[in-house]
């Protein structure tokens, strides 16, 4: 009799592993597998999609990149792609988390509480982003939230996080969390923005303002009030070198905190394979170096998306794509190459030029120091 | 000012206005977009022409009101919710402000709401005289709001009655 070993695969070959299934690691997945590789996507969530799975509101950027189309609808269209052209070169791995990677090129994974070793040739990590918190006195009481964990409760669970809040944060992604605040029902009593200018785009800041929400630039946090939980908020003026103004203090009858100040690249896994960093704050903090072709100074492991960088979905698509081309081009798979890295290069480019982009552009500049990086 | 508050200012408001004779001649989309962005999808939705084709993804959406007829097919292609319809013609003492509207429940047509102005504080009564949300619009209701001539270039949303946005 044979002994049966079967579900126990303990160990799995794939040529190219991508870590992270949002819109930089589907992206990836998708022109590494139509370019001819084999590739493992693995993602710790149950669905496919990132940030994207969150983003109830239309999308900016380029008609070309989904613009117009709500980013909950994007990550559908990439995963039938991956299905329909990947066919068997393609293997999906969801409530799967990558728990670390080892010198020989493996990676720990782990589903079910059981642990498996993957073997890729090539890795790319699309880890994505991690929220910042802010230091003041209470922000451990119960109904101090995070914006993606707001979006979590309300537009994946519909569930209603509290009945006031007070938004910190003008950036992108304060407004757009506001914006579905309100849809949602919940009352929002005041955006709060430290700068004395509002971040994010100018045409979110209106269509949240015509609601009747008002927003503070050069205001912050005191403190949060409350025994068990948040009953309120303290806010008060900042002076233009960012003190606080005496006497500006007042309080804001709110039972929710949601913090929008900043996210951070997800770089625990980059930093376990010891890939050269750099801290580049206009990219969130410290970001892998890499060169155009999304490669990280160790020549087998790629980078794609808010790892890289804290940037937008359009261009974690693109970066997405150009990884996967030359991580599979390093295996040999080149069809195409000089078109498909012109015409990736050129889209980010378009989408980096304006004003918008200026301070990605700077961060890029820091980040390559004189050389070329994507 | 913008930047600080989200609300524009009246000098922009002003320039994204169209003129008084192009007014009288029926529906026009205005466009209060006044930052560069990079961001498009506008250019593609009008087949009139009458948004002018971009030569970077950044720029600031120009219209040209005399090619514009006011069709509102652009209303929700935006995702800014910058773009809106206004119609000076509906009637003698009223004017029509088509705007995108994504807060539910949706008002119920012959609905009296009080329409709000870009700050979002109340200008005027406004009567809900239609509520586009055919599936082509992609979850961005248009809601006609038949207001005072004197508020055409001031009512860009409302709230209904009861309380609700
Ligand atoms: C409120 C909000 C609004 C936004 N609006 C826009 C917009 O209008 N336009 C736009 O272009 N962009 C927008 N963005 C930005 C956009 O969502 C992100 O830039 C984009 O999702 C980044 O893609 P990503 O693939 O790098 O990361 P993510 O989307 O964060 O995906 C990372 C994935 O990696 C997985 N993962 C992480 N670690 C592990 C691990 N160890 N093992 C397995 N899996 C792991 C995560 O589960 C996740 O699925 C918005 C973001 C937010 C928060
Ligand atoms: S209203 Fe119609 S014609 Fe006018 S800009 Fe919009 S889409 Fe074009
Ligand atoms: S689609 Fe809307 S937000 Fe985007 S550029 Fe055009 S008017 Fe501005």
């Amino acid at each position: 009799m044979r002994c049966s070993r079967e579900g126990v695969s303990l160990l799995r070959k794939t040529e190219i592993a991508v870590v992270g299934g949002g819109p930089a690691g589907l992206s990836a997945a998708l022109t590494a597998v139509r370019q001819g590789a084999n590739v493992t996507l693995v993602d710790r969530d149950p669905i496919l999609g990132g940030q994207l799975v969150k983003q109830t509101h239309m999308f900016f950027g380029s008609k070309r990149q989904y613009a117009a189309i709500r980013g909950i609808d994007i990550p559908a269209e990439l995963i039938a792609a991956l299905e329909k052209e990947g066919g068997d070169r393609i293997n999906m791995l969801l409530d799967t988390t990558v728990l670390g990677y080892y010198d020989d090129g493996s990676l720990l994974i782990e589903k079910d509480e059981q642990a498996r070793v993957l073997y890729p040739e090539r890795v790319i990590f699309a880890t994505g982003a991690a929220e910042k918190m802010l230091p003041f006195p209470g922000n451990d009481l119960p109904g101090v939230y995070g914006a993606g964990a707001v979006q979590t409760l309300m537009n994946v669970y519909g569930i209603k996080p509290g009945n006031r809040v007070l938004m910190i944060g003008a950036g992108n992604i304060g407004l757009i969390v506001s914006y579905q605040l309100v849809q949602a029902g919940v009352e929002v009593a005041a955006i709060i923005e430290g700068a004395p200018k509002i971040g994010g785009y100018l045409v979110h800041a209106s269509k949240i303002r015509r609601a009747g929400i008002p927003i503070l630039t050069s205001h912050t946090i005191v403190e949060a009030k409350g025994a068990e939980s948040v009953e309120g908020a303290v806010i008060c003026k900042l002076d233009e070198n960012w003190n606080s103004i005496p006497g500006t203090e007042q309080t804001l009858d709110v039972d929710v905190i949601c913090l929008a100040v900043g996210l951070s690249p997800l770089t625990e896994l980059v930093w376990q394979a010891c890939c050269e960093q750099v801290y580049v704050p206009e990219l969130g903090g410290y970001v892998p170096k890499r060169n155009e072709r999304m490669q990280t100074s160790l020549p087998n492991i790629y980078v794609a998306g808010d790892v890289a960088g804290i940037e937008e979905a359009s261009s974690a698509m693109i970066c997405g794509k150009i990884a996967g081309l030359y991580a599979a081009d390093d295996l040999g798979y080149s069809n195409n190459m000089e078109q498909l890295s012109a015409e990736f290069n050129r889209e980010l480019n378009e989408l980096r030029a304006g004003e918008a982009g200026a301070k990605i552009r700077q961060g890029l500049e820091k980040l390559s120091g004189g050389g070329r990086v994507c | 000012m913008l930047e600080k508050t989200g609300v524009p200012t009246p000098e922009q408001v002003k320039r994204a206005a169209p003129t008084e004779d192009r007014l009288k001649k029926g529906p026009v989309a205005v466009v209060e977009c006044f930052q560069s962005i990079p961001c498009d999808p506008c250019q593609y939705a009008c087949n009139q022409g009458a948004i002018k084709e971009f030569v970077d993804i950044n720029d600031v959406p120009i219209i040209d009101h005399e090619e514009c007829n006011g069709c509102g097919i652009c209303i929700s292609q935006c995702p800014g919710l910058a773009i809106f319809v206004i119609d000076a013609t509906y009637s003698e003492d009223k004017g029509l402000v088509k705007v995108p509207h994504e807060y539910t429940p949706l008002p119920e047509k012959g609905e009296v709401v009080t329409g709000l102005d870009m700050a979002g504080n109340e200008a005027c009564d406004a009567e809900v005289v239609k509520v586009q949300s055919a599936k082509s619009l992609d979850r961005t209701p248009v809601v006609w709001l038949a207001v005072p001539h004197d508020c055409l270039m001031k009512v860009r949303g409302f709230r209904r009655k009861g309380g609700a946005e």
